[in-house]
């Protein structure tokens, strides 16, 4: 396993990595250091353009470009993204499908100390909710690069959510394969299904080692797509596992097990819990204890896990 | 400008008015106040100043165009139609549930929209983002902007001349159409957007302040912006809400309403008296 990284580092060594085989310009918003932008801009400072603090301008401003036929990439923290701009994200790249590419950071409780204003746990909900929006959750450094890749020779507006938190690779670059849409199956299993994105897909992998002292066998899925969901992956892991637990970093409310929820009730009714922020507002910390306090541990996903299968029964 | 231009130019100000009335009408729904505002600017853009081609509506050297007050898309769809757009006919689908023409500017369905607009404030920042790309891809192209002054409550207006300032957009040039009244009232009431010149002048653009409705001062407004360098251009245009029809001159409940059958013939038939006196 490779040296811990953020995927919000990844995202800029992407597309510092990307920018000489692809024609695209990145703006930030007075974070470039935080969203790591930066990366790219000492490769590339005439393809870099800061906004300054004016996250709604930035959008709009964005699809102005896309319109004229270019890529741009608009980076700002997850809360002033699809928090604060949401409307300029659904009016002026949502709703006339326009190629932008959204590269959000800072999301989720693992912020850690800046605490709430910053710890945004809503925005999987707000973009889930724009017809025609691509959101894609990595899990690791690996993933961050090959989603960024994927955007960019995807047309039509993508959300990007990455984490402020070093956390370990999973993937191997040479192999990994990755393609929008598709969730990969990190582990087969037969007992409970572990649907997780981003930072919990690591809490998951480590979850099922743990549950193996149960003599439980649970699959892990990584959903990194969170929109469009895979919904026939999903329905067969429900149907074949008959026990359903998703993890993400975000509000039960609005995100991936919204997501997974919606689509087992339509097509597969399957008993489902939820790992996820329990719809209140985070607080400053250090990382560790803030997961552990809001229930978002390999721990808190095994013993909901345990309880699943217990409840088959 | 010679008289017989803008005679000619006045006759399609004319007709711009009767296409977007005969859309509000069909629709039974729009807004004619501001479209009437914005006709004459409107015409000098479509038939004299941007760099188009309505056969190739999305030639990407052409100039560009966002009405980012984008309730007043009537008048916007007539001059495209009367452009070459599309038919001329089609302004009465204008809202209807299977047209073409939304109620406000949708540029994936209508030929000729550069960019989709409606909600206030964002149509100034995606013009600035067309300026931009120019800008970074080195194209000659121009950006043409419609903005209310009402809309200048929105904050993300300012966010935007403060972007276009910074980055000396001067490929931008927008227009505010000064008419004096926003939908609760005239906006010295509701939320006084004046000084206008003296605030864009604060954020860095270069401020020129003309009548609307004065297509030599209109002319001579837009020569000057392209002589503008590394600073973005402001049209200030001082304009009559609803003009052109005696009964929605200046009148606040005309924002965004209909006229009935008879309010419609008096309209039409005092455009048409017009464009008869221009021969």
């Amino acid at each position: 396993m490779a040296d811990k990284i953020a995927t919000r580092e990844a995202y800029g060594m992407a597309l510092a990595e990307l920018g000489d085989k692809y024609d695209f310009v990145v703006f930030d918003a007075d974070l470039a250091s935080a969203t790591k932008t930066g990366i790219f801009k000492k490769k590339f400072p005439d393809r870099h353009f800061d906004c300054g603090i004016a996250e709604g301008n930035m959008m709009s401003m964005a699809a102005g470009v896309a319109s004229t036929g270019r890529i741009p990439f608009v980076s700002t923290f997850a809360m002033f993204a699809a928090g604060r701009a949401f409307e300029p994200i659904r009016n002026s790249i949502g709703y006339p499908h326009l190629n932008v590419k959204i590269g959000a950071t800072h999301a989720g409780i693992s912020v850690g100390e800046d605490g709430a204003t910053h710890q945004c746990c809503e925005d999987l909900a707000t973009m889930r909710s724009i017809p025609g929006m691509t959101i894609i959750n990595p899990a690791d450094a690996i993933e961050t690069f090959a989603a960024v890749e994927a955007a960019i020779n995807f047309y039509g507006p993508v959300y990007m959510r990455f984490g402020r938190l070093a956390i370990p690779t999973i993937y191997d670059k040479a192999t990994y394969k990755f393609e929008i849409g598709k969730g990969v199956v990190l582990a087969d299993g037969k007992d409970c299904a572990i649907f997780a994105t981003g930072l919990l897909v690591g809490f998951a992998l480590e979850a099922r080692e743990l549950l193996k002292a149960d003599g439980i066998d649970a699959a892990v899925i990584n959903i990194h797509t969170v929109k469009p969901l895979d919904n026939e992956l999903v329905c067969s892991y429900a149907a074949k596992c008959g026990a359903v637990v998703t993890a993400e970093e975000h509000n039960i409310i609005g995100g991936l097990g919204s997501a997974v929820c919606e689509t087992l009730a339509e097509n597969c009714p399957t008993p489902v819990r939820r790992i996820g922020v329990r719809d209140v507002f985070g607080r400053s910390g250090k990382v560790p204890p803030l997961l552990e306090m809001y229930g978002l541990t390999a721990g808190h996903i095994a013993a909901a896990v345990r309880e699943s299968v217990a409840a088959k029964k | 400008m010679d008289q017989a231009k803008i005679k000619e130019l006045k006759r399609l100000s004319a007709e711009i008015k009767l296409g977007a009335l005969e859309a509000v009408w069909s629709a039974s729904s729009g807004h004619p106040g501001g479209s009437l505002s914005i006709s004459d600017i409107l015409a000098y853009l479509y038939f004299v100043e941007m760099k188009i081609d309505p056969k190739n509506p999305n030639w990407e050297d052409r100039d560009r165009f966002v009405l980012s007050k984008g309730h007043t898309a009537p008048a916007y769809y007539a001059a495209l139609a009367l452009r070459g757009y599309f038919p001329r006919e089609d302004l009465k689908t204008f809202r209807q549930v299977d047209s073409y023409l939304q109620g406000h500017p949708d540029m994936k369905g209508t030929p000729g929209v550069d960019m989709t607009t409606g909600s206030l404030g964002l149509g100034i920042s995606a013009a600035a983002g067309m300026a931009m790309s120019g800008k970074i891809y080195n194209k000659d192209y121009r950006v043409y902007a419609m903005l209310g002054d009402g809309e200048l409550g929105e904050g993300q207006v300012w966010e935007a001349a403060m972007f276009s300032a910074h980055y000396k957009l001067d490929n931008l040039c927008a227009f505010v159409d000064w008419n004096g009244l926003q939908i609760d009232g005239p906006i010295t009431e509701v939320m006084d957007s004046t000084p206008i010149d003296k605030k864009f002048e604060a954020f860095g653009w270069h401020v020129i302040s003309i009548d609307a409705h004065d297509f030599e001062q209109i002319a001579a407004a837009l020569e000057e912006a392209k002589t503008v360098k590394g600073q973005p251009t402001v049209i200030i245009a001082k304009s009559i809400k609803g003009k052109g029809v005696s009964y929605m001159e200046n009148q606040v409940s005309w924002h965004g309403a209909a006229p009935n059958n008879e309010q419609y013939e008096q309209g039409v038939k005092e455009i048409n008296t017009y464009i008869a006196s221009l021969n």
